[in-house]
């Protein structure tokens, strides 16, 4: 606690006197051509942030484009389906190819479905489980929050995706999504995460953008680094 | 000289030297600037954003006191817990009675770059815990028994047969030259270390004063595992950490992995705040964050140069420096490398002994450009060798100026001295490159310039 007072008061000292604002001069002018600094209000400072973020198109059919193209270069697998029988479907004939034995999943609308139709040992990872036993499961299969358009980013949180781990541990990440869950860009999907958990955000929430991957040995890629090596998002 | 100094230049002068070395960097750099063009294109205004970020860091540290206690309000109210520590000592007894509190024995650590400032291994080892690093990087400078060479790519210095023999050594692997095997050699041995941890440590990069949230980015999900399985996660971080809201993050995530890695996002960023809620079923049943001072206040209360508090550790002035191309990593011997290192390093750990840091630079400015937050530093590397002479100044340096200010601003005594040019040259070559040149830090591996025969007043008069 004494810590605590003896930095703030450093911080007070120290911030008495004043730097020298962004794009204005020591002496308080303005060199010519440069804007003031703008102390600007929350929305008006969350538009122009997406004014200088990548374009993202409006129409539902150019963001899926866009997510498709970031997938493709970032390696995750993205299946736009017709339906949710075509994603169930689909998620069989990944199950079969990588001869899944075990998954690990929690309670959801689209997750329930999947976990109904494959027919194997689950570790539920709704309510407390066991660690070793979601590390033996060849793939975690969860819903999300949104789809980011802007960077091909999956939004997931501790409360609609099953906890922290589900989305980690397992060596591949299989997303359930549907098309209502496609968010344009950064500054949407963090609106949407404010004006849905307004009494209280939960303790996890995270942008997975890709397959987990390293480039530190000689700056050369590898996928799977400590999470999974494989991502694959179906929706309908 | 001081140790500090003397050994900079030992170390730079033979890493030059050193063409592997220079292959090795310049070949991870330059796929970088490719992949950082092609992510800043996309962007529709890369300056402005620019420009937006700098304003948002400037409005975080000028009013640091308000947000930090905002965000250890926030934080403690979803059941966090804030530590204060004014220096490194203090940040590592918090962090060693937490662990004793639990009676913990193993820790897993993901990235912390102010837990190597603070040299929190060395202290954790020598209380009797085993700290582990899971980051693949810093896992393997942690079996070499190295500093990173890069705060952004630790592991940047070491070929990948380096590697191999070292797990060879240290893990009993088999030999192999694939990158892949190499990485899934460290995830097998790390995995059984996640699930049996006490204790994980993480850092973070951005403190949300709105929400009382620490986000982490990462690619390789390391510290998502950390954060997520042992039953308590500690996570260290500078007091500058801190944005003013939660909307920051889209300008900052994106900046952050363009900058840092060309990536438009890493591949995970992470918000944490608070312990496992009552509704979830994982994560840790503490969380811990210490926040820590060690004279960066000294740096915030530089008003000149407070804006190198601005800095996201992205390490893309490291990555476009031309000195730190060629003398690497560790010849600076800091925390934190490159150009920002050689701002903030004087700050953090007294001018006078690190001073030599400003003068590590080409003045070219290619760091300054590069700065997502716009962190002026080739001027305040000037502007730390004008503090550092000032405060000390070397008789030797004011004499010689003194005395060049004499005779320049004399005709006459100039016009006298101006024909010993060409005498001293002649005798120049019987003490060339040896002790008693004065130019010998030129001519040991270069030559003089010729004076000219005859000077332009000589010249001019002939001409008529």
């Amino acid at each position: 606690m004494r810590d605590r007072e003896s930095i703030l008061e450093r911080i007070h000292e120290a911030l008495m006197v004043q730097a020298p604002v962004p794009g204005i001069g020591k002496d308080g002018a303005q060199p010519a051509g440069s804007a003031p600094p703008q102390p600007v209000s929350e929305e008006a400072a969350a538009e122009k942030i997406s004014n200088w973020l990548p374009v993202v198109g409006e129409a539902f059919e150019d963001q899926v484009h866009l997510f498709a193209a970031n997938s493709a270069d970032l390696k995750t697998e993205f299946y736009l389906l017709g339906s949710q029988v075509e994603m169930l479907e689909r998620l069989m004939t990944i199950a079969k190819e990588e001869n899944w034995k075990k998954i690990g999943s929690h309670h959801g609308f689209l997750t329930d479905a999947a976990v109904a139709v494959l027919c194997l040992p689950v570790c539920e990872t709704t309510a407390y489980y066991d660690v070793n036993d979601l590390e033996s499961c060849d793939a975690g299969i969860s819903e999300c929050e949104a789809l980011i358009a802007q960077t091909g980013s999956v939004l997931v949180s501790s409360r609609t995706s099953g906890g922290r781990a589900l989305s980690a541990l397992p060596p591949h990440h299989v997303v359930l999504a549907t098309r209502d869950q496609m968010l344009p860009d950064l500054p949407s999907a963090i609106t949407f995460l404010k004006n849905k958990y307004t009494t209280g955000f939960p303790s996890f929430i995270s942008f997975i953008t890709g397959p987990s991957r390293t480039g530190d040995i000689e700056r050369i890629l590898v996928l799977g680094a400590h999470g999974p090596k494989k991502l694959t998002i179906l929706c309908y | 000289m001081n140790t500090s100094a003397s050994q900079f230049t030992k170390d730079a002068e033979r890493i030059t030297r050193d063409l592997r070395h220079r292959e090795l960097i310049q070949t991870a750099l330059s796929k970088y600037v490719v992949a950082r063009d092609a992510k800043k294109s996309r962007f529709q205004d890369w300056e402005e954003a620019r420009q937006t970020a700098a304003g948002i860091k400037w409005d975080a540290i000028n009013h640091l006191d308000k947000h930090l206690v905002e965000f250890a309000k926030n934080l403690e109210a979803r059941g966090g817990k804030v530590h204060w520590a004014g220096n490194g000592e203090h940040a590592r007894e918090i962090i060693i009675k937490i662990i004793a509190d639990r009676e913990a024995h193993s820790i897993i650590k993901s990235k912390v770059m102010t837990g190597e400032e603070i040299h929190l291994n060395e202290a954790l080892e020598k209380a009797g815990y085993s700290v582990v690093e899971s980051d693949l990087g810093e896992y393997i400078v942690q079996l070499r028994h190295e500093a990173p060479y890069h705060f952004v790519f630790p592991a940047m210095h070491l070929t990948r047969g380096e590697i191999s023999e070292l797990f060879q050594k240290e893990l009993g692997s088999e030999p192999t030259d694939s990158p892949e095997e190499l990485t899934m050699i460290a995830r097998r041995v790390l995995r059984s270390k996640y699930i049996t941890a006490d204790i994980g440590i993480s850092g973070a990069n951005f403190a949300i004063a709105e929400t009382g949230m620490i986000s982490i980015t990462e690619n390789e999900g390391n510290a998502r595992l950390t954060c997520a399985l042992p039953k308590v996660h500690i996570a260290l971080m500078g007091i500058e950490k801190v944005l003013p809201r939660l909307d920051d993050l889209a300008l900052f995530l994106p900046m952050l992995g363009t900058a840092g890695a060309g990536q438009m996002m890493t591949c995970y960023n992470t918000l944490y705040g608070g312990p496992r809620q009552i509704d979830e079923s994982d994560g840790p049943e503490e969380f811990h964050v210490v926040l820590l001072d060690n004279h960066r206040t000294r740096l915030l209360a530089d008003a000149e140069q407070r804006d190198a508090l601005h800095c996201i550790r992205c390490g893309a002035c490291l990555n476009v420096c031309p000195i730190y191309k060629n003398i690497g990593g560790h010849s600076y011997g800091t925390t934190y490398q490159g150009p920002v290192g050689c701002v903030i390093t004087p700050h953090l750990r007294g001018l006078q002994d690190w001073k030599h840091l400003s003068f590590a630079s080409s003045l070219c400015g290619a760091c300054t450009q590069a700065c997502p937050v716009k962190i002026d530093l080739h001027h305040h590397l000037l502007q730390s060798r004008r503090n550092a002479r000032s405060q000390k100044p070397v008789w030797w340096e004011k004499t010689a100026f003194k005395m060049f200010s004499i005779v320049a601003n004399s005709p006459f005594i100039w016009g006298m001295i101006k024909p010993f040019a060409r005498l001293g040259q002649m005798f120049h070559p019987l003490i060339k490159a040896t002790r008693l040149d004065p130019a010998i830090a030129w001519t040991r591996s270069r030559e003089l310039p010729k004076v000219a025969p005859q000077t332009f007043k000589e010249y001019w008069r002939k001409r008529k």
